[in-house]
């Protein structure tokens, strides 16, 4: 008797009772559905995490004005104090490792090209942002020092706000009205797709810094030169938390904060950041886990339980077999055999439905589909593995009845 | 046919006076609750390659415990029984399991043919369990369902035969195995008399090629095929009647 012959046995066992057979293994269908679901949607948020640490510029740390405590004794958003280009220099001075500086005003407003006209995400930069962002230029090129320096009137654009103005024309060298003046545009951004927060950051029209300041944010009353937050590239090499205490020391004294009172800035490094908020996946992660662990337990408890009937209902079956000379261990290996091949009915329609499920949401979420051969392989080792914890004691039950005891039962 | 020359060649590889079965004050003792059930009570009996016994008794005389015995799928209480020369109170459950399905054919009185398995495919069902496995199982197989009667019905359930043609399946899966024992207890006990008589003669045919053949029966009539005859009361051997010379019914 080997294993094919038992794997027929447990076949044709379980089409005789067919909807039974898929009833018990409701358990190992949900457990393994889940594990696929789990492994597939932590893989999927986080490639889809790594992209956007990767879309934010690596090795960066960004310093926001004012204070990270709500209703702290920071005055309200008009009070604080901005950070200027005087702020940035002394950055970029006295702080090692520093390859690229830029600041970083935000505002919306409408861009208007011949008759089209569009409400986009606008952006005051200096010329190194593209390199602290990794956000290349494709198509013409980037701001120069000089462009900067004196306010020149260019504009990078997004691919969305070329598509909506341009619809599929050159925009290179033409001429839009940004907030009613002219800007010509000198570079097209590479295509970043959407944030972490769903909004689409190729919808964007970026201006140099002194261009675009008092135009699309208000000038500020403290000083002349505001340039919004300061995004600052390091050396791969750098230190980041090291650099980041370094930059909090120069602004300290630089904006006069006594020993003992809170910074009214921060400097924060957004990939940490994003790295903090997978937590929260992987713990929705470790539920799922817990979800398929239980589902595959009691799921293998159905089955042990449907064995132990099955063994029941065919104790005569068991008996004719023990005496046209099964051995024992025959009996208990068609009966593994047949709870193995149950779960492993189960865990095929749970990978079904868990591709399933994971495709729905990895297209639902924008994410790439992840679904790993070895997490599929994986399941189906853990519902074959409920197959022979479970199918063990029903087995080893049938294979130590007494063949004659077992001939005799009606 | 080839099964009597390959039992003259058993009888010519042992010593002749070395029995088939050999039982010897053999007792089965069960106890339920306070009682004790002597179902069999020192029996000795011995049956030689190649007989043709009938086992008979009243209701409750021991006949199936006996035949339990002598298929191995039970041990005595008390007393030695040897089948095919061992000791089976000294063989392990797996010792046992090569022992019944090398030497014994079994054929019951409900038949026990496996649902939704088709003639064929019960017949195969003993070789699945033989060591060394042989090669040619269905065609072994193929040949036992022809020598029965049943070319025809090869693919068929169970419940798409009759009770004989379900009897002649179990005979067929009995004999599969080529054993040196055919044990039918009450073989006939569920069909009727003219299927019985068919059955009984299929078994004198099987016993003159050497087949050893012990049948436990109620019915004289059935019993008459036998060329021996052993009845059974309370436990106890109670009548032993040889005929030698006659070569059963089937031979008139
Ligand atoms: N497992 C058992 N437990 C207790 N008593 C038993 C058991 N098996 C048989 N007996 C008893 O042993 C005695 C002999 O039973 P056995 O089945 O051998 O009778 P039998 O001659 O085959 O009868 P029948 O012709 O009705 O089949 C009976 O009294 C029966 O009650
Ligand atoms: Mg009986």
């Amino acid at each position: 008797m080997n294993v094919f012959d038992s794997l027929g046995i447990a076949l044709t066992a379980l089409r005789a009772n067919t909807l039974r057979s898929i009833l018990t293994t409701l358990g190992i269908i949900i457990g393994v559905a889940s594990v696929i679901v789990m492994v597939a949607v932590g893989t999927g948020a986080r490639s889809e995490v790594d992209r956007q640490i990767a879309s934010l510029g690596s090795n960066m740390l960004v310093v926001f004005p004012g204070s990270t405590r709500v209703g702290g004794r920071a005055g309200g958003a008009g009070t604080r104090l901005p950070l200027s280009e005087r702020d940035m220099q002394a950055l970029r001075e006295k702080i090692p490792g520093v390859v690229a500086i830029s600041g970083l005003l935000q505002g919306t407003g409408p861009v208007v090209y011949g008759n089209a006209n569009w409400t986009t995400s606008l952006m005051g930069i200096h010329d190194q942002f593209n390199e602290v962002r990794d956000w290349q230029v494709i198509e013409g090129r980037g701001f120069t020092a000089n462009e900067v320096k004196t306010a020149a009137r260019v504009a990078l654009i997004g691919k969305t706000v070329a598509d909506k103005l341009f619809n599929g024309g050159d925009p290179l060298g033409a001429t839009i009205r940004v907030t009613n003046v002219p800007f010509q545009i000198v570079g097209v951004l590479d295509s970043k797709g959407q944030n972490s927060f769903g909004r689409d950051q190729d919808d964007v029209v970026m201006l140099p810094m002194t261009a675009a300041r008092g135009r699309i944010v208000g000038r500020s009353k403290l000083v002349n030169d505001n340039v919004g937050n300061v995004h600052v590239k390091f050396d791969p090499g750098t230190d980041l938390a090291e650099a980041q205490a370094q930059m909090e020391n120069l602004l300290r004294q630089r904006r006069s904060i006594k020993p003992g009172t809170e910074d009214d800035f921060n400097v924060r490094n957004l990939s940490e950041f994003m790295r903090a908020r997978t937590s929260a996946l992987t713990t929705m992660g470790w539920l799922l886990a817990a979800t398929s662990a239980i589902s595959l337990i009691v799921g293998g408890i159905g089955i042990m339980n449907i064995m132990l009937v099955s063994v029941t209902e065919r104790t005569r079956e068991i008996g004719l077999r023990m005496a046209v000379g099964g051995r024992r261990r025959d009996i208990l290996m068609q009966f593994l055999v047949e709870a193995v091949a149950l779960c492993l009915l189960g865990g095929l329609i749970g990978v079904a439905i868990g591709v399933a499920t994971a495709t729905g949401v990895a297209l639902s979420a924008q994410w790439p589909i992840l679904i790993a051969p070895n997490a599929i392989l994986m399941a189906l080792g853990a519902a074959a593995l409920t197959g022979v914890v479970f199918g063990f004691f029903p087995a080893r039950r049938a294979a130590h009845l007494n063949p004659i005891d077992a001939l005799r039962t009606e | 046919m080839d099964l009597s020359s390959r039992a003259d060649e058993v009888i010519a590889a042992r010593p002749s006076s070395k029995p088939l079965i050999e039982a010897r004050d053999v007792s089965k003792i069960y106890t339920v609750g306070e009682q004790t059930v002597r179902a069999l009570d020192g029996v000795s009996l011995s049956i030689q390659l190649g007989e043709f016994v009938a086992i008979m008794g009243p209701s409750g005389s021991g006949k199936s415990t006996m035949m339990n015995l002598i298929g191995a799928l039970d041990v005595p209480t008390k007393g030695a029984m040897e089948l095919d020369g061992r000791n089976i109170a000294t063989l392990s459950s797996d010792a046992l399991a090569d022992l019944r399905n090398r030497t014994i054919g079994f054929v019951f009185q409900q038949f026990n043919l496996l649902a939704r398995t088709s003639a064929l495919r019960q017949v195969m069902l003993p070789l699945l369990y033989a060591h060394p496995r042989p090669a040619d199982a269905e065609a072994m197989a193929r040949h036992r369902l022809e020598q029965v009667g049943l070319k025809d019905r090869m693919d068929h359930y169970p419940s798409q035969l009759s009770g004989g043609q379900q009897q002649r399946v179990a005979i067929a899966r009995a004999l599969v195995n080529n054993p040196k024992l055919l044990l039918a207890d009450e073989p006939t006990g569920a069909l009727d008399s003219k299927t019985s008589e068919e059955i009984m003669a299929l078994f004198c045919t099987l016993n003159t090629e050497g087949i050893t053949v012990v049948v436990v029966t109620h019915e004289p009539d059935v019993a008459e095929y036998a060329k021996r005859r052993v009845l059974f009361r309370d436990g106890h051997v109670v009548e032993d009647i040889s005929q030698p010379g006659f070569m059963g019914r089937a031979a008139e």
